[in-house]
């Protein structure tokens, strides 16, 4: 990263989004959804946890668009419902990451020895355990719901948002506008706040949309097990796993809330993919 | 090699820290496990007696260093349901996840290879996009829709392939399959952006003009200055695979380290979960080693360091 390159203020990125083909395209795609699990109650006249057992396990059709599940809830109605846990998980525990990492990141690279080395020490052995196992420590001692998977990402992705900020925190410092700020008397909070942070600030946002396909992916895949949010909450991942075992008969009450979870994760994809090339336009990533 | 050994070093101290990070998080849950374990008609000295047994009266630090030196000497304790010992019950599974990592990492690598250099060759063709769309399709699927989906179509739709895991060779492909096609499409990704960098280097234009052939610059050449970054991705991808096994395994019925640790939270067995986290932590401290050393056997310019 240059350190003289011109700053994006808000504004600056919203307009290059808008000229980005992908972005807009993908961007407006999350705006759908978003709209439409925020508002589902006037996209469905179904409970997302009203049964009918009368019309259990219904085909697609009659006033059900993916039918009905073996309580005989909409999966339609859940499948919105489901979505906002999604949304929610992309963007919740992915900010607190990013903030606890940069805040980490930052005290490691201005404080150096002792501080430095405990900090990148627990980051190192953060990264050394693999994410699912390591949230499924946190999930055996705080039980299953979703602030102890809010939780678990959490631990999971501030290690490497840390390690990066330390890294370029480091060589930011090193940079003649600092040199300079601090000849000219300023203290190191000032060079922290004014100068380090908003060069830092296209780093994290990368590293922030590189979380939010994963921290989706986590989630589904610990509610699909059965140890991550439980019941009676909505997930897209627990509702493909109640819906394993009537794969064959009825392969759509698997595969549409599975279907939505990639709609989401590809759509978050994609933008952040097409940020990472507005912010950077250095080095294209394929 | 010194380079190495103070890497090792390292490592060792992270892996101190793992053991003691898990150990700490366990520990800090409410209730005893001794009377979590026993049920509720049991007397206070029945449960007393336990919770003497399983040393759970002592001090935290006493009870850390207890445990440390068990693992020393190769003793995880042992499991409250299953009555035997942590480690045998990890090195009973272990082959399992070894086997179906090994072929998941085959495929995703064969694949994500082969198509990333297609993709940088072809640069701009239809194979490119063809194989950038797969590839980005790779890395946003769920590991557990890929699964599904594929035991709908292989065994229900043509069935060709068993449903579960049944001991033999065949019966593992649909699990490799799942579990690598996330990684197939981060290795295309990272092959394809670093050999198209190394396809623009100075080098490749003097290798032609003194006479190679494209196919040979990018055989001789450009793939082996594009290996260290493609091979670090792998050591990292590593960790990846032993998250995906637990899905996998569990779809597919694979009784591997996935299948153990999803057990142990489902009964609460801590000695187990305790066991089977640390030891993937354990594999991927190794997995990244032999990336450190095939890396410097490649890099000559890491070696002097």
């Amino acid at each position: 990263m240059k350190a003289e390159r011109k700053r994006n203020t808000g504004q600056e990125l919203f307009r290059a989004c808008l000229h980005n083909k992908a972005a807009l395209i993908s961007g407006l795609i999350i705006l759908l959804i978003i709209l439409l699990s925020t508002f589902a109650p006037l996209f469905t006249h179904y409970d997302e946890t009203g049964q009918d057992l009368m019309n259990r396990l219904m085909p697609p059709g009659n006033g059900h668009l993916f039918g009905t599940d073996e309580l005989g809830r909409d999966v339609f109605t859940r499948i919105l419902y489901g979505t906002r846990v999604s949304l929610l998980i992309a963007l919740l525990p992915t900010a607190l990451a990013a903030a606890l990492g940069t805040a980490l990141g930052i005290c490691a690279a201005s404080f150096r020895g002792a501080t430095d080395f405990i900090i990148m020490r627990l980051a190192d052995i953060m990264l050394s355990i693999p994410g699912m196992l390591f949230a499924m420590v946190v999930l055996y001692t705080l039980g299953g719901s979703l602030a102890s998977v809010v939780i678990s990402l959490i631990l999971i992705e501030w290690g490497e948002t840390a390690r990066v900020v330390r890294s370029v925190t480091l060589k930011l410092r090193e940079s003649e506008f600092v040199e300079a700020s601090v000849s000219a008397g300023a203290g190191g909070l000032h060079v922290m706040i004014w100068h380090i942070l908003p060069n830092l600030l296209p780093t994290i946002i990368v590293l922030f949309t590189l979380n939010i396909p994963a921290s989706i992916l986590s989630e589904s895949a610990l509610s699909f097990l059965g140890i991550g949010i439980q019941p009676p909450q909505v997930s897209l991942g627990l509702m493909t796993g109640a819906s394993r075992q009537y794969l064959f008969q009825m392969p759509w009450l698997a595969l549409a809330p599975a279907g939505m979870i990639m709609v989401i994760v590809l759509s978050f994809h994609f933008f952040g993919d097409a940020l990472r090339d507005i912010l950077d336009p250095g080095r294209r990533t394929a | 090699m010194k380079g190495l050994l103070a890497r090792m070093f390292g490592v060792v101290i992270v892996l101190i820290g793992v053991i003691a990070l898990i150990f700490i998080m366990l520990w800090v849950i409410p209730g005893d496990p001794a009377t979590v374990l026993l049920n509720d008609h049991v007397s206070q000295a029945n449960i007393d007696r336990l919770t003497q047994s399983m040393g759970l009266d002592k001090s935290l630090p006493e009870q850390f260093f207890g445990y440390m030196k068990g693992i020393l000497t190769g003793d995880f304790g042992s499991s409250y349901f299953m009555q035997q010992p942590v480690l045998s019950l990890i090195l009973e599974n272990f082959p399992y996840t070894l086997r179906l990592t090994l072929l998941a990492i085959a495929f995703s690598w064969t694949l994500g290879i082969a198509s990333g250099v297609i993709s940088a060759v072809c640069h701009e063709h239809f194979l490119d996009y063809l194989f950038r769309g797969t590839a980005v399709l790779g890395i946003s699927v769920p590991v557990f829709m890929v699964a599904l989906f594929l035991q709908y179509l292989f065994y229900y739709r043509f069935s060709l392939l068993p449903l579960t895991y049944d001991g033999s060779f065949v019966s593992l492909i649909l699990p490799a399959v799942a579990l690598g096609w996330n990684s197939a499409g981060s290795v295309a990704r990272l092959m394809r952006s670093e050999l198209m960098e190394q396809l623009d280097a100075p080098y490749i234009d003097t290798a032609k003009a003194k006479g190679l052939t494209y196919k040979k610059a990018v055989l001789a050449h450009a793939l082996r200055n594009a290996a260290p970054s493609v091979i670090t991705l792998m050591a990292l991808q590593l960790s990846g695979m032993l998250s995906g096994a637990v899905i996998t395994e569990s779809v597919f019925s694979i009784p591997g380290l996935g299948q153990l640790a999803l057990t142990a939270v489902q009964t609460r067995d801590m000695p187990l979960l305790q066991g089977t986290v640390i030891f993937t932590a354990l594999l991927i401290a190794v997995g990244n080693i032999l990336a450190d050393m095939i890396n410097t056997m490649l890099d000559p310019r890491l070696r002097t360091e």
